[in-house]
């Protein structure tokens, strides 16, 4: 693995949309070469030398390019946009659309998250040790094709609209979320450790969804089925068993409806 | 503007059965010229293809139901707007581009004129501020008649004269070019949630059937002398086994003869062909009726057609056939917008993505493309996407490619997932024709430039015609082994100089140009029943008043008008 670090050294006046740190465009670049790669500042193109120290050279391929952007990227957009291998390391918080339509290689944030965390994304990890804020792993404003594959875990909290439109993959909220969970999905597993206030599952096709706090508010849509016991993120507990939602058109397989599931932890 | 010589190009001009001859081509200020002096700009085309600028018979290009789907689909502009050229305007979108884009793309491709094919009268003033906002290209658009009121009403009593009179009237209340059909009865029906599959259905509350309204308005369009046939989206669009009705809805214009000062000798312009041509009757058995359509549209001579060729994108259908958006969003699931515009017309809009391993979305593609191989008369078959509704504009190269070369069809066709059910299915894999230049020149410039009544002014390069002219990067005496480049060439004209400004160099946009409205004023000896009847349904139909009805003329403030005079 090589190592390319970035140290901000100057904020920008507005929001930086660095769609290139990625290993993939780093990959065979010379630390001289990544610092002259283009980043957006509202209409205006600038360098990420211009905002960014450079240091060291990446690797040949994505694979063998680690990333470690060291300092707060609260202004910085589109971190690891697209990437298919290699890694990133945020040494703070990140600015909105960190993995974003990612398909592999991991992500690593020690600090918090703003929206649109993994949207679209179609594999890889993403690893957040703070807060999320909304749109986590979810589709782009009017696409019907959402988080596809991955895994994004999120060790604090998270916002609003989790997995909307979600149709494969792994999201997993460690503490609370707020409203809004799986909104139109078609596949992937949602998992949220803490509560929810509610709206969990709305017009959702098909997939999974485990609370294991509690939801406030309940669709009317998700119907009781009975409990099961299921293993989760690595525990198994017992889970009351809805299915959902009612009002939503479903698959039939072999004449069989085949419905959205929703576990809740029984308390 | 001043003289420009385009120098040593091979020069394809059908209006003149010009073929690869090398020539020079002089411009004048905005026309054409015999020769120009010795100070003119000279443009080196030696060795490349010079022809007209295009023109396009029909494409969704602007008005509220474009404007819908850019608004219920900001995904489609994700990725694909780039940034702002130095001194031009950012573009967005790509099914659904944004007026500027649109504008751009049509002028990069070498496109001089565009029709946008479906007015909502009433809508009419948004129409003409997008297309005053689309840049270079000169437009028009056409004004849906065939679920009017109004026309329901005359035709049902056969008063071919009150149906012309109100439609000459519409056409200079709305700036309109001339009369389209869309689903002919069948969109009046679905604001009773129904629909006229036949030309037989009889349309609720108004006791018509689509036969009836087309006749009707064909003959209408005849009485007027209107530059442009009647412009018809036929019953039945996009449904297995469809091919039926469309040969029964082509052959009402048999003994019709043409009646005008233009120069147009066809009576009806059938849209998008390719949506009418299916066989079987279901998905399961869908099948090209291609060449039984296009049989019959090759020996009758008083039709012209546009291809409507599925390109294989993701796209945005649009249309004024409300059922049959309803229909579409059952099938595919996606998000659906639907509206009414009172005494008129409706629409509705729903994202496709024609993917090549869908078998149907093969087929269809495959339809599209034998419709323009099997034609005989490449001057009644025109290039179209009905964009965006099969594909976007921006493909014309493609199909261009496609047409030429034999290829580049069987190296698309092997790439399907269904190739060999696909081959089954339709008759694209046995067609060994190779369009020409010449041939394509005609599909996509002289041929549609004659059908819409403008084979003065657009279409070829006779002096005294509009100085519209691009230098494709084409060598007519080498063509490229690779059909890519017939594509690439095709995508970026090396220059443009449209009404003799050099919008285009390099592929590139030199200049916003001086882009025209076209519209059609018809005088007609005034006609107190209609003027009547529009005062009455007015005051009591209507939700707008009278005055506040008609296009300002400062919403087409660069208007080019064609002045006929019907009681002559
Ligand atoms: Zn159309």
């Amino acid at each position: 693995m090589a190592l390319v670090t970035l140290k901000p050294y100057k904020t920008p006046e507005l929001y930086l949309e660095c769609y290139n740190i990625s290993p993939d465009v780093f990959a065979g670049k010379t630390s001289a070469e990544i610092a002259e790669l283009d980043v957006r500042e509202g209409k205006t193109t600038v360098k990420l030398g211009d905002f960014f120290e450079v240091k060291g050279n990446a690797g040949k391929t994505p694979e063998e390019t680690e990333i470690r952007v060291s300092g707060d990227c609260s202004r910085i957009k589109y971190i690891g946009n697209k990437m298919t291998a290699g890694s990133i390391t945020v040494d703070g918080n990140a600015d909105m659309y960190l993995g974003g339509w990612m398909k592999g290689g991991k992500i690593h944030v020690l600090g918090n998250v703003h929206s649109f965390c993994g949207i679209a994304m179609e594999g890889g990890e993403i690893l957040v040790d703070g807060n999320a804020e909304n749109y986590v792993g979810c589709a782009y404003r009017g696409d019907w094709r959402g988080m596809r594959g991955g895994t994004i875990r999120i060790r604090g909290n998270a916002g609003n609209d989790i997995g909307t439109f979600m149709l494969g993959g792994t999201i997993i909220v460690e503490k609370n979320a707020f409203i809004h969970v799986s909104t139109h999905a078609e596949g992937g597993t949602v998992i949220i450790k803490g509560d929810v206030q509610g709206r969990v599952g709305g017009q959702m096709v098909k997939g999974d969804i485990y609370v294991l706090g509690a939801v406030q508010h309940m669709l009317p849509g998700f119907k009781k089925v009975g409990m099961t016991e299921r293993e989760v993120d690595g525990m198994t507990a017992k889970f009351t068993h809805y299915i959902g939602d009612l009002g939503e058109r479903h698959l039939k397989v072999k004449g069989k409806e085949v419905y959205a599931n929703l576990y809740v932890m029984a308390a | 503007m001043a003289e420009i010589l385009i120098k040593n190009g091979f020069v394809i001009d059908p209006t003149r059965n010009i073929d690869g001859d090398v020539a020079d081509i002089a411009i004048k200020d905005d026309r054409i010229a015999e020769q120009v002096g010795s100070g003119a700009k000279v443009i080196d085309a030696r060795g490349k293809v010079v022809m007209a600028g295009g023109v396009d018979v029909h494409a969704h290009v602007a008005g509220p139901k474009v404007n819908v789907g850019r608004l219920m689909r900001p995904e489609d502009k994700l990725f694909k707007s780039p940034y702002a050229q130095e001194s031009y305007r950012m573009e967005s979108g790509f099914s659904i581009p944004s007026t500027f884009k649109t504008g751009y793309d049509y002028a990069r491709m070498g496109y001089a004129f565009v029709m946008e094919a479906a007015m909502p009268p009433l809508h009419s003033p948004h129409v003409h501020e997008e297309i005053h906002d689309t840049p270079i290209i000169d437009q028009g658009a056409l004004p849906v008649f065939a679920n009017n009121w109004f026309v329901l009403e005359y035709l049902k009593n056969q008063e071919i004269e009150n149906s012309a009179s109100y439609v000459a009237w519409l056409l200079a209340a709305t700036k309109g070019y001339g009369i389209k059909l869309v689903n002919p009865g069948g969109t009046a029906a679905w604001a009773w949630g129904l629909n006229c599959l036949t030309l037989n259905d009889t349309v609720p509350f108004f006791d018509i059937t689509p036969a009836e309204i087309i006749t009707g308005l064909m003959k209408t369009n005849e009485y007027l002398g209107l530059p442009h046939s009647i412009h018809i989206h036929q019953n039945s669009l996009g449904t297995p086994g469809n091919y039926g009705v469309t040969l029964d809805s082509l052959r009402l214009a048999e003994g019709m003869k043409a009646k005008n000062k233009f120069s147009r000798d066809t009576v009806m312009h059938s849209t998008h062909i390719q949506f009418h041509s299916y066989g079987g009757d279901s998905w399961g058995n869908f099948e090209s009726k291609a060449r039984e359509v296009m049989d019959y549209v090759n020996q009758q001579k008083n039709i012209t057609v546009d291809l409507g060729c599925v390109t294989l994108d993701e796209t945005t259908t649009m249309t004024a056939d409300g059922p049959f958006e309803h229909h579409l969003t059952r099938l595919n699931h996606l998000k659906w917008a639907n509206t009414d515009v009172e005494l008129e017309t409706a629409a509705g809009v729903v994202p496709y993505v024609y993917d090549k391993d869908i078998k149907v979305c093969g087929i269809q593609w495959a339809i599209g493309l034998e419709l323009g191989l099997y034609a005989k008369d490449p001057m009644r078959t025109f290039i179209t996407t009905d964009h965006p509704n099969a594909g976007p504009f921006i493909r014309y190269p493609r199909i261009i490619k496609w047409l030429m070369s034999r290829d580049a069809r069987e190296e698309t066709l092997a790439s399907f997932k269904y190739s060999s059910k696909v081959i089954d299915a339709t008759n694209l894999h046995a067609i060994e024709t190779e369009r020409n230049l010449y041939e394509i020149a005609q599909m996509t410039r002289a041929g549609p430039a004659k059908a819409l009544g403008l084979s003065h002014m657009f279409g070829g390069l006779a002096p005294g015609m509009e100085a519209n002219v691009v230098v494709y990067d084409l060598n007519y005496k080498d063509m490229p082994s690779d059909p890519e480049m017939i594509e690439r060439a095709f995508s970026r004209a090396r220059w443009f100089i449209k009404s003799g400004d050099i919008v285009v160099k390099d592929g590139d946009i030199a200049s916003h140009g001086n882009k025209r409205t076209f519209w059609v004023n018809a005088k007609v000896k005034e006609n107190p029943q209609v003027i009547r009847d529009i005062h009455e349904k007015f005051l009591k139909d209507y939700t707008v008043g009278l005055n506040n009805y008609p296009v300002w003329d400062s919403l087409a403030p660069n208007p080019y008008v064609i002045n006929i005079d019907v009681e002559a």
